[in-house]
């Protein structure tokens, strides 16, 4: 009666019309505060899994602290047990705006043709069923952060970085992960954003070495397992992540580039479908990398 | 009455001022040059002095030839598109002391090999300054052409960065770490791919710090860029080298 008692009281000082925003205001209001306390009590649910799946290899490979770290850095791997396998993945077409990425002879930039090439992949994942999100759908340079954040902030995704090499033997492509990170957890139990990747590094081994594999069926030269490098857009990223360059903008025609798409599309999508099993094994304590 | 008494006043202005102008014009004619080339001396020696400057600022470590020669370890490119590091042998009088040491062999690096397509940093990248902290932590810090002039790209970043930490670990036991700067910054990446807020690890036993980690393989495969040294390689491939 509380509630009623001070619209009452807005009733005398003569608002009247202002009662029946404020009685739905209110109701609203106090379904908003019921769906918050749910997802409250519904989170620490989620996040004990990975604790109580500690045998497994993959609790044993990733530190609990890591594993039930909810906020900053996402879900970690064993968290998407509960979610369902692998189905969003995060397309991140590099540079954009005033950052043009690598330039090559004719006027080719690594921006436009990143953006083009994810339009290609986009096309290719969701033919399969993948939800994709795209980091940037124009010529915007959201910041590395920002990127990550996107990703981050999804539930049984993978993350592909998509960039266009000033150097290498035309007509190749390479697959990289992130370099090593030693992981580190906060004292209560946080990933760091700054070290986001280091759950995710073995995943991502299996999901670079996947995506090279097919790749290199298509595109001959290329390496047959993923690169390491330390890659500033893969660090704050909480998923399994990859960066695929192509070689390069030193083309002699664009169309050698943009004849490339549609097979790096398709290997692309070719290793995601791969990895998709493995990435429900690896949550429920299989094969960890 | 008054007409013939401006007419005189009116005929001596007008010599004096075309007098002047005459003084004027002849002045001009002598000094302008004379000023001009004064400017154009004062500009020049200006520009030499911030050139002099910049290069006492810059200027290589120089090698004392009565520091023993040894065979030091080059690491660039094997060939111009496989993208793999090879490591080259010169021999050159090297420093004990492992800053001197560091800079000579980052010196030789930036350098270059004879064939211009086998290197690996910018030929106008400059090593502006270099420390050793007690940790074992090297400080490097180059100029803004490091950045600017390398090839935009994850492999030519990581094969710059990496030519660079193994020819310190080749060369420079003291170093267990890499942390490069930009003309005395710490930037985001050395061109829109390759993280420089961390360190990189140059000697395997060293712990890595901060942000990011190591580019020195731990195993064969985080080692992918880098070939193994090999004896054909090693034996064979000791060069002259081209002097800046």
């Amino acid at each position: 009666m509380a509630p009623s008692d001070g619209f009452d009281m807005l009733v005398v000082v003569g608002n009247p019309p202002r009662r029946k925003p404020l009685t739905t205001g209110g109701t609203a209001f106090l379904l908003f505060a019921s769906a918050v306390t749910a997802l409250a009590w519904q989170t620490p649910s989620q996040t004990q899994q990975p604790a109580s799946a500690s045998a497994s290899p993959l609790a044993s490979t990733t530190p609990t602290g890591q594993s039930t770290a909810p906020i900053q850095a996402g879900p970690p791997p064993s968290a998407q047990t509960q979610q369902g396998a692998l189905n969003i993945v995060v397309l991140d077409p590099a540079h954009g705006g005033i950052d043009l990425g690598s330039r090559g002879t004719g006027g080719i930039q690594e921006s436009d043709i990143a953006l083009e090439f994810a339009v290609e992949v986009r096309r290719a994942l969701e033919q399969q069923g993948f939800q994709v999100v795209q980091t940037r759908q124009g010529n915007d340079n959201p910041s590395f952060d920002d990127r990550s954040a996107i990703a981050n902030a999804q539930r049984g995704a993978v993350f592909i970085t998509l960039h266009i090499a000033s150097t290498g033997l035309p007509g190749t492509v390479r697959v990289y992960v992130n370099s090593d990170l030693p992981p580190i957890t906060t004292a209560n139990g946080l990933i760091p954003w700054d070290r986001a990747q280091a759950p995710f590094l073995g995943l991502s081994r299996k999901f670079g070495d996947l995506v090279q594999g097919m790749l290199t069926q298509r595109f001959k030269g290329s390496p047959d397992t993923a690169q390491t490098a330390t890659i500033r857009q893969l660090r704050t990223t909480a998923a399994p992540a990859i960066a695929v360059e192509v070689s390069s903008v030193v083309v002699n025609d664009r169309a050698d580039l943009d004849h490339m798409a549609p097979g790096v599309a398709d290997a692309i999508m070719r290793g995601a479908v791969a990895f998709k099993p493995l990435y429900v094994m690896a949550s429920t304590g299989g094969a960890l990398p | 009455m008054t007409e013939p008494t401006k007419e005189p006043v009116r005929e001596r202005w007008k010599f004096w001022l075309t007098t002047l102008l005459v003084f004027a014009v002849v002045g001009a004619a002598i000094f302008v040059p004379i000023f001009g080339k004064r400017m154009k001396r004062a500009a020049r020696l200006q520009q030499q002095s911030e050139e002099q400057a910049r290069r006492e600022l810059i200027q290589p470590v120089p090698m004392n030839p009565s520091d023993p020669r040894v065979k030091a370890n080059l690491f660039w490119l094997s060939d111009a598109e496989n993208s793999v590091l090879a490591p080259v042998v010169v021999e050159l009088p090297l420093s004990s002391d492992p800053v001197l040491r560091s800079k000579q062999v980052l010196n030789t690096l930036l350098a270059g090999p004879v064939d211009a397509g086998l290197r690996t940093l910018p030929p106008d990248a400059v090593l502006l300054a270099f420390y050793i902290l007690p940790d074992g932590t090297a400080i490097a810090d180059f100029s803004e052409a490091l950045a600017t002039s390398i090839p935009s790209g994850i492999a030519s970043e990581q094969l710059a960065v990496d030519s660079m930490a193994r020819t310190l670990e080749a060369n420079v036991p003291q170093v267990k770490r890499l942390k490069i700067l930009i003309h005395g910054q710490e930037v985001e990446t050395l061109a829109g791919h390759v993280d420089l807020t961390g360190t990189f690890v140059v000697h395997a036993d060293a712990v890595p710090t901060p942000a990011n980690a190591a580019s020195t393989p731990a195993d064969g495969k985080t080692g992918a860029l880098i070939a193994p040294p090999s004896p054909l390689t090693q034996d064979r491939r000791t060069v002259k080298l081209a002097q800046r």
